[in-house]
C-alpha cells in the first residue's frame, strides 16, 4: 500500500501553479495519470521517486516511511525501492545492453534476472549492443527491463511510450503489462493516451492544473454520464468533413479510424484533437466528448 | 649544443600542472555543473577570470602573495618550509591557478551536455554519487576530458608572463622554454630561439591535431 500526499509550487508558462494531491494505492495495482502537460504528472513521480523534493509530503511505501516534511524524514532517492523509466530511456551510452541491466543491480542481489529479464523482453539477440544501435522501440524495452531488474516496490513510467508510432506501441504495452503481472509489480504510469490507459491500468487519476479532478475506473473517470450501449470505444477526432447536410467525424481509435455521422448542432460542441468515446446505442450512433 | 634543461623543466611542469587540475577539475566541474547554490556564478567568474586577465596581473598579486615579506608566504615558509617566489613548486601553484579554466570549463561544458537523467537513474539503482561519477558520467564525457587534459598541457607549456613574474628565470628550476627563448633572444643568440621556438611549435601543433583526430572521429561513432 502506497500512501501519497504532496504539495508544491510549480513554476510554468502561465505563473505559479500549486500542486496539491492526495492519493492511496493498492499493492499490485496499475495506476495512470492522466492530464495536459503541464498538470504536474511528472512532478508526482519525481517527489515519490525522491528525485525532487516537495515543500509538505508525506509517503509511505508498505508501512515503510520515505517522506514526511512535519517529522523532517527525506529518505534519499538511492534508499528507495524504485524502477524509473525516463521519458529519453536515460540508458547508459558506454555500456552494452546487458550491461545497463547488470548496472541496476546491487553486489547482493541475484545475477539470473538479467537473463530472465532478456528473454522475457526478447533481447537476447541484442544483449552486447550499445544503446545508439539500437531503434526506438528496442530501447524503451532495455529502458523497462533495466527498471525492473533490481525488483523495486514501484514501477514508475513517465510517459515511456509517447515517442513511439501506434503498432510500437501496442506491442509495448503488451511487454509492460506482461512484467508488471510477472514480477508482481506496483506500477504508475504517466500517459495521455486514452487507449492505452484503459488497456492497462486499473486505475486512474485525472490531473488539472495541480489537482486531481477524478480517481477511479478508466471507465468512470472518462465518461460524464453512464451511457447505456451495446458497444463504445475511445479515441480521438482527426478529422471533421461536411457532407450534404451531416458531417462525418473521423475517430482514430488505437490503429483504426471509425467514422461517425454526426448532425450540425453536436458538431458545434467537437474539435479536432478532442478525446471522445463513440458508442452504438442499437441504431443511433453516438460521439461525446470525455475530454 | 643548445641546453635541454628548459624543455625537460617544461614538460615536467606540464604533466605536473595537469594531473593536479585534472583531480580538481572533476569535483569543481561536477559541483558547478549541478549544485544550486547562491556562491556558483562567483565560483564560475573566478575560475573563468585567467583567461580574460593579462597573465601579469596575476603573476605580479601572486608574487605579493608568495613573498615571505606577506602573510600568505610568511604562513607557509614558517609552517611548511615552502618558499613559492622563484622556485619550481611557485611556478605549479601559478599555473595550476593560470590554467584551472582550461580543464574545468570543457569538463563543465561535457557534464552539462549530458542528460540530467542519466545521473538521475543511476540513483535509481542505489549507486552512489561516486559510482555514478566513475562508471557512468566521466565514461560518457571522455571527449571532453580528453580536450581538458590536452588543453590545459598545451596551455602551461605556452605559458609566459605568469612564470616571469613568480618564477624568475633560474636555471632548472624556474627557466622554461618560453623563458629560455625570450633569453635567448634578448642576448642576440638567434639560432637558439629559433631551435627551442621550433620544437614548441611543432610539439603544440601536433598535440592539437592528435586531440582534433580523436574527437572528430568520436563524434561519428557516439553522436547520440
Amino acid at each position: 500500500m502506497i500512501k501519497f500526499r504532496a504539495y508544491k509550487l510549480l513554476q510554468t508558462a502561465e505563473g505559479k501553479m500549486p500542486l496539491d494531491v492526495s492519493f492511496n494505492l493498492e499493492k499490485g495495482q496499475f495506476l495512470s495519470l492522466y492530464g495536459k502537460s503541464g498538470a504536474g504528472k511528472t512532478t508526482i513521480l519525481r517527489i515519490l521517486s525522491g528525485l525532487t523534493n516537495a515543500e509538505k509530503s508525506f509517503i509511505e511505501v508498505d508501512n515503510e516511511l520515505w517522506d514526511d516534511s512535519e517529522k523532517k524524514k527525506h529518505i534519499a532517492v538511492q534508499k528507495r525501492s524504485i524502477g524509473f523509466v525516463f521519458q529519453d530511456y536515460a540508458l547508459f551510452p558506454n555500456l552494452t545492453v546487458k550491461e545497463n541491466l547488470e548496472f541496476a543491480l546491487q553486489k547482493k542481489d541475484n545475477r539470473k534476472i538479467i537473463n530472465e529479464l532478456l528473454e522475457l523482453m526478447e533481447l537476447g539477440q541484442l544483449q552486447n549492443n550499445k544503446p545508439i544501435n539500437l531503434s526506438g522501440g528496442q530501447q524503451q524495452r532495455v529502458a523497462l527491463a533495466r527498471a525492473i531488474a533490481h525488483q523495486p516496490k514501484i514501477l514508475l513510467l513517465d510517459e515511456p511510450l509517447s515517442a513511439l508510432d501506434d503498432e510500437m506501441r501496442f506491442k509495448l504495452q503488451d511487454y509492460i503489462f506482461k512484467a508488471h503481472q510477472y514480477y508482481k509489480l506496483t506500477t504508475i504510469l504517466v500517459s495521455h493516451h486514452l487507449p492505452e490507459i484503459f488497456r492497462l491500468s486499473d486505475n486512474v487519476i485525472h490531473l488539472d492544473k495541480g489537482k486531481i479532478i477524478k480517481h477511479g475506473k478508466p471507465g468512470e473517470v472518462f465518461s460524464e454520464q453512464k451511457v447505456s450501449s451495446k458497444f463504445k470505444v475511445t479515441g480521438e477526432i482527426i478529422e471533421i468533413k461536411k457532407a450534404d447536410i451531416v458531417y462525418i467525424v473521423s475517430v482514430l481509435s488505437e490503429n483504426n479510424i471509425i467514422k461517425v455521422i454526426a448532425p450540425k448542432d453536436e458538431i458545434n460542441n467537437l474539435k479536432i484533437g478532442q478525446k471522445v468515446l463513440v458508442a452504438s446505442k442499437a441504431f443511433n450512433p453516438l460521439i461525446q466528448v470525455i475530454y | 649544443m643548445i641546453d635541454l634543461d628548459p624543455l625537460w623543466l617544461t614538460v615536467k611542469l606540464a604533466l605536473i600542472v595537469t594531473i593536479i587540475l585534472f583531480v580538481i577539475a572533476v569535483p569543481l566541474a561536477y559541483w558547478l555543473a549541478y549544485s544550486k547554490s547562491r556562491f556558483k556564478t562567483i565560483v564560475e567568474v573566478i575560475v573563468t577570470l585567467p583567461l580574460v586577465l593579462p597573465p601579469s596581473v596575476l603573476g605580479f598579486y601572486l608574487l605579493i602573495a608568495f613573498s615571505p615579506e606577506n602573510t600568505l608566504g610568511k604562513f607557509l615558509d614558517h609552517y611548511f618550509n615552502l618558499r613559492l617566489v622563484f622556485t619550481f613548486e611557485g611556478l605549479i601553484v601559478a599555473s595550476v591557478l593560470y590554467s584551472l579554466p582550461f580543464m574545468v570549463n570543457p569538463i563543465l561544458a561535457g557534464f552539462k551536455n549530458l542528460p540530467a537523467s542519466l545521473k538521475e537513474a543511476s540513483f535509481t539503482f542505489g549507486k552512489s554519487t561516486f559510482t555514478t561519477l566513475t562508471k557512468i558520467l566521466l565514461p560518457n564525457i571522455r571527449a571532453s576530458i580528453l580536450t581538458g587534459i590536452v588543453m590545459t598541457f598545451a596551455h602551461t607549456i605556452g605559458e609566459f608572463g605568469v612564470v616571469l613574474m613568480v618564477g624568475g628565470s633560474i636555471p632548472k628550476e624556474t627557466r622554461v622554454v618560453s623563458i629560455a627563448i625570450y633569453d635567448e633572444v634578448e642576448s642576440m643568440n638567434y639560432h637558439n630561439a629559433n631551435v627551442y621556438a621550433a620544437i614548441l611549435f611543432v610539439f603544440t601543433f601536433l598535440i592539437l591535431l592528435g586531440v582534433y583526430i580523436v574527437n572528430n572521429r568520436k563524434r561519428n561513432i557516439s553522436l547520440l
